[in-house]
């Protein structure tokens, strides 16, 4: 029973293999990557657009729309790398709708990569919005005592981000393997369908908990420093009606 | 009992104890989570797309728990450390 398609060897040169892990991702991307340009070629801006074009604008403004919801700031840095994610692996997993496809993202290396590229990502923004020394302030507050908590943190998350995504694609993997043994009449396509529907859950919320470490990485001290401003400001209010 | 049906037989039973036990907590987690969000949903009809998008994301760290009690219950069964040593071991002879 194969239950990754790393055990699948495409070629192999020497030393290195390419497996069916690597092929189904580069697929993926070439397929995201062929659409959108063959969509996106001619563009309307007028009230007459072609199916596909109001296809990419539902997902790309959907996208925005959650961003901005999920951070509470203007969606646009973010786009390009949450929308990258959710799209890569809802195409992923949707793709099991063909018959004989492996999810790319049912392979620990996959997913071990998407969690590392957010793991990279998080300490980019966030210094990017507020500069080194305040970002590394993150990490000792509310008091020094808790940095050894907020490296651990970040490092089992990135974990968790990881086997989460991998652990229920390879799940539905392994159901339907198995039941292919016992029952393989009608049970597995009703195992299938529920795939798909995990499957694109999960690639909203591998896209929105990226989202919610990279916001946690970039607005605390500002809602802090909003607080305390605020204070500010209703003092001298006080103030002056005092006097 | 020999060290190879020894590791055999306590592999199975705890990847078996390891995917029991840890599916339980999870779903009563679940269920709590799952009660509390229909009330709040009930009582403020209004929020319910905040709602139902917290309680998609908390569900699914709730439910990490359980994946990974099922990962490590795969892991003995189907790429058991132990089990490949013995085999590495008789095939070795």
């Amino acid at each position: 029973m194969t239950i990754s398609p790393d055990e699948i060897v495409l070629f192999r040169w020497g030393v290195v293999e390419l497996n069916a892990t690597i092929g189904l991702s580069w697929l993926v991307m070439l397929l995201l990557v062929v659409v959108s340009a063959a969509i996106t070629r001619n563009l309307s801006t007028g009230t007459g657009m072609s199916r596909w074009q109001n296809l990419l604008e539902v997902l790309v403004t959907g996208m925005r729309d959650q961003i901005r919801e999920v951070s509470r700031q203007d969606p646009g840095i973010y786009l390009p790398f949450v929308g990258t994610l959710f799209l890569f692996i809802a195409t992923a997993n949707l793709l099991m709708i063909l018959p004989g496809w492996m999810p790319p993202t049912g392979s620990l290396s996959t997913t071990t990569a998407l969690a590392l590229s957010v793991f990279i990502a998080v300490p980019l923004f966030g210094i990017a919005q507020q500069g080194v020394l305040e970002y590394l302030r993150h990490y000792v507050r509310p008091t020094p005592l808790m940095l050894p908590f907020n490296l651990i943190g970040e490092l089992s998350r990135t974990l968790a981000l990881a086997v989460r995504l991998y652990g229920n694609v390879m799940s539905g993997t392994v159901i339907v393997a198995i039941l292919v043994g016992i029952a393989p009449l009608v049970f597995p396509i009703v195992m299938r369908a529920l795939g798909l529907l995990t499957g694109l859950i999960q690639a909203y919320i591998f896209a929105v908990l990226a989202m919610v470490y990279i916001a946690s990485a970039t607005t605390a001290y500002r809602e802090e420093e909003q607080a305390a401003r605020s204070t500010r400001d209703r003092d001298p209010m006080n103030h002056s009606k005092e006097d | 009992m020999d060290p190879t049906s020894l590791t055999a037989f306590i592999s199975i039973a705890s990847a078996a104890l390891a995917i029991a036990i840890g599916s339980v907590g999870p779903a009563l987690g679940e269920g709590r989570a799952v009660a509390q969000a229909l009330q709040a949903i009930a009582q403020q009809p209004d929020e319910s797309n905040t709602i139902s998008r917290t309680l998609f994301v908390g569900l699914a760290m709730i439910e990490s728990t359980a994946i990974y009690c099922f990962v490590v219950s795969m892991i003995l069964i189907f790429a058991n450390p132990f089990w490949n040593h013995f085999v590495q071991a008789a095939g070795g002879e």
